[in-house]
């Protein structure tokens, strides 16, 4: 276990929606007139204030290259840097900092695991994902595909918007090298059931890759506890910068796998006739990092942490909740996406009405959704959808936010009809 | 082939012309009046062919599909254009653009101020090359087919 002080429990901020309000400035602001209603939080989360302020304070005062160390800035820049990885390890609860990488995002995080995990694959072997990936755990696996002559499986949904787990276990076979599977369906906004995902594809021996991007905004992750071998996420979902992400992976793992880009900080000796590659997490790091973003990263981590997760829990449960009981009111409406467990993402489709007609009336009163098709079109194609609008919600939207939501899309409906 | 009548029969830009938007427009005062007009006035589009729905006729970089043709009257050398959508807002632009651009010689067409009408809509965020609806496309595809006419 973790020795360090910051397991010390520390007595936990009391969740008040109007003062975390006041933590994000973006917020208060109008658009077209009317008071910001941010409810896009799935595609790029806020940040709050503490987030920015570290990364100002480090430009400020620490700024320097890490790891080239001969000064006091370097020292400290260093510090930051390798701190903020001990916080995403304790975040996620890995067993040691080095299974802790940074990528630029998820979407990279994913193209590294696909080049990594890839390396080994036959003809014919085959790699599982699920209907209701992102296009970026969709597209890796393909290129692998073509590269190596594997073959790429996918795992049915429900109507509702359910991980058939039958026809997964169906698809799982000796031939399966890899499964990747989202955490939370960044459209549907469904919790899959990943910690039986991972262990039934342990028992063919199967590599497992989990894409955390849209979970880890809504809950407690414990790599360890679900026993994958690949974890990733963004940090600006995560109410941090954008630039930076995360791929945690198992060391024997990561052992395993070949360097990815090459160039300095990833190598242990060069020379024209053979090259060493640096320890883990080095090896998967070429040139100078994102630094300021890795400690932005490590600020919003630590403010999440600030609050008791059971409150926001509660508090995003209840926004969630109280969207569905409205939309029940909207015969108008359809939700697409009625998983029994859910993050507060709630996509819809309005009778009569394209999804970009919804976001562009909805921006008319203040109000940001996302429209299209998400990033996930073979989603799209199974609800035979030309694509969806989707709110988003994150713990500093309020109650209120959602009533105004509604009245919107009550005026939207009137107008057309 | 499309029947030339459904381009010759197009009111857009022929018996409503833009001067009589933007006198309308003067009066609405609020978001939703304008609103409601642009998607009446998307009500007012002829019918579309279907066969004419192919992906060579898409307009893209579109959030909803877009299909745009058009003809061109030998005598007159006149642009007929005819635009589809599956979106009720875009449908509602793309008259708006008719109304601006359709049955015009290729000389005509270029002179028009689009950028300046919209502004004065107060719809030019919907044309910025920031928007993602592709109305721009829509538009830099209409330029084209005029440029191409007038060489």
């Amino acid at each position: 276990m973790d020795s360090s002080s910051n397991l010390q429990p520390k007595a936990k901020r009391p969740f008040d929606i109007h003062a975390v309000r006041q933590d994000f400035k973006v917020l208060h602001q109008q658009i077209n007139g009317k008071p910001l209603v941010y409810l896009d939080n799935g595609a790029s989360a806020q940040k709050p204030e503490v987030v920015i302020q570290s990364m100002v304070d480090y430009y400020h005062h620490n700024n320097a290259n890490v790891h080239r160390g001969a000064h006091t800035l370097g020292d400290r820049a260093t510090t930051a840097f390798e701190g903020a990885r001990d916080t995403v390890k304790r975040f996620l609860n890995a067993a040691a900092r080095e299974e802790i990488i940074w990528t630029r995002g998820t979407t990279e995080a994913l193209n590294l695991a696909a080049f990594g995990l890839g390396h080994h694959l036959q003809p014919g072997d085959e790699i599982i994902v699920s209907a209701m990936e992102h296009h970026a755990n969709i597209v890796p696996w393909q290129m692998l595909a073509e590269r190596t002559g594997a073959i790429l499986k996918v795992i049915e949904i429900s109507d509702q918007g359910e991980l058939d787990v039958n026809s997964y276990h169906q698809l799982l076979r000796e031939r399966t090298k890899i499964v990747s599977v989202t955490h939370v369906s960044n459209v549907l906004g469904t919790i899959n059931p990943i910690a039986e995902v991972i262990e039934a594809a342990k028992k063919v021996g199967a590599f497992t890759v989990i894409d955390g991007a849209q979970a880890v905004p809504h809950m407690q992750v414990d790599v360890q506890a679900l026993d994958c071998d690949i974890y990733v996420f963004s940090s600006h979902k995560l109410f941090g910068p954008t630039g930076i992400g995360v791929l945690y992976g198992k060391k024997t793992v990561l052992n395993n796998m070949p360097p990815w880009q090459g160039g300095g900080e990833m190598i242990e000796r060069v020379s024209f006739e053979k090259t060493t590659y640096n320890v883990l997490p080095y090896k998967f790091e070429a040139g100078t990092p994102a630094i300021a973003e890795a400690v932005g990263l490590a600020a919003a981590i630590d403010y999440l942490a600030s609050f008791d997760r059971a409150a926001i829990d509660a508090h995003e449960n209840a926004l969630l909740t109280q969207a569905q009981t409205l939309a029940a009111d909207c015969p108008w409406l359809k939700i697409v996406g009625t998983a029994k467990h859910k993050v507060p993402v709630f996509s819809f489709l309005m009778d009569g009405l394209h999804p970009s007609d919804v976001g562009t009336l909805l921006d008319q009163q203040g109000i940001a959704i996302r429209t299209g098709h998400h990033c996930a079109m073979p989603l799209m194609d199974r609800f035979n959808a030309p694509g969806t609008a989707r709110a988003s919600f994150a713990f500093y939207n309020s109650a209120e936010e959602v009533t105004q939501l509604f009245q919107a899309l009550e005026k939207i409906h009137r107008l057309f009809t | 082939m499309t029947s030339t009548d459904l381009f010759l029969n197009n009111p857009l830009g022929v018996e409503v012309q833009i001067d009589e938007v933007l006198d309308a427009f003067s009066f609405l005062d609020d978001w939703e009046e304008r609103y409601a007009y642009i998607i009446d006035l998307g009500r007012k589009l002829p019918a579309f062919p279907e066969p004419e729905k192919t992906a060579e006729n898409l307009v893209h970089g579109c959030q909803s599909q877009v299909w745009l043709i058009h003809h061109i009257d030998t005598d007159t050398g006149k642009i007929f254009l005819l635009i589809e959508s599956d979106a009720m807002i875009v449908r509602g632009l793309a008259a708006l653009i008719l109304c601006m651009l359709n049955a015009k010689t290729p000389e005509q067409l270029l002179q028009v101020d689009i950028d300046g009408i919209f502004a004065k809509l107060d719809l030019f965020r919907h044309i910025s090359p920031t928007r993602g609806n592709g109305l721009r496309s829509m538009l830099q595809k209409i330029t084209l087919i005029a440029s191409n006419a007038k060489s």
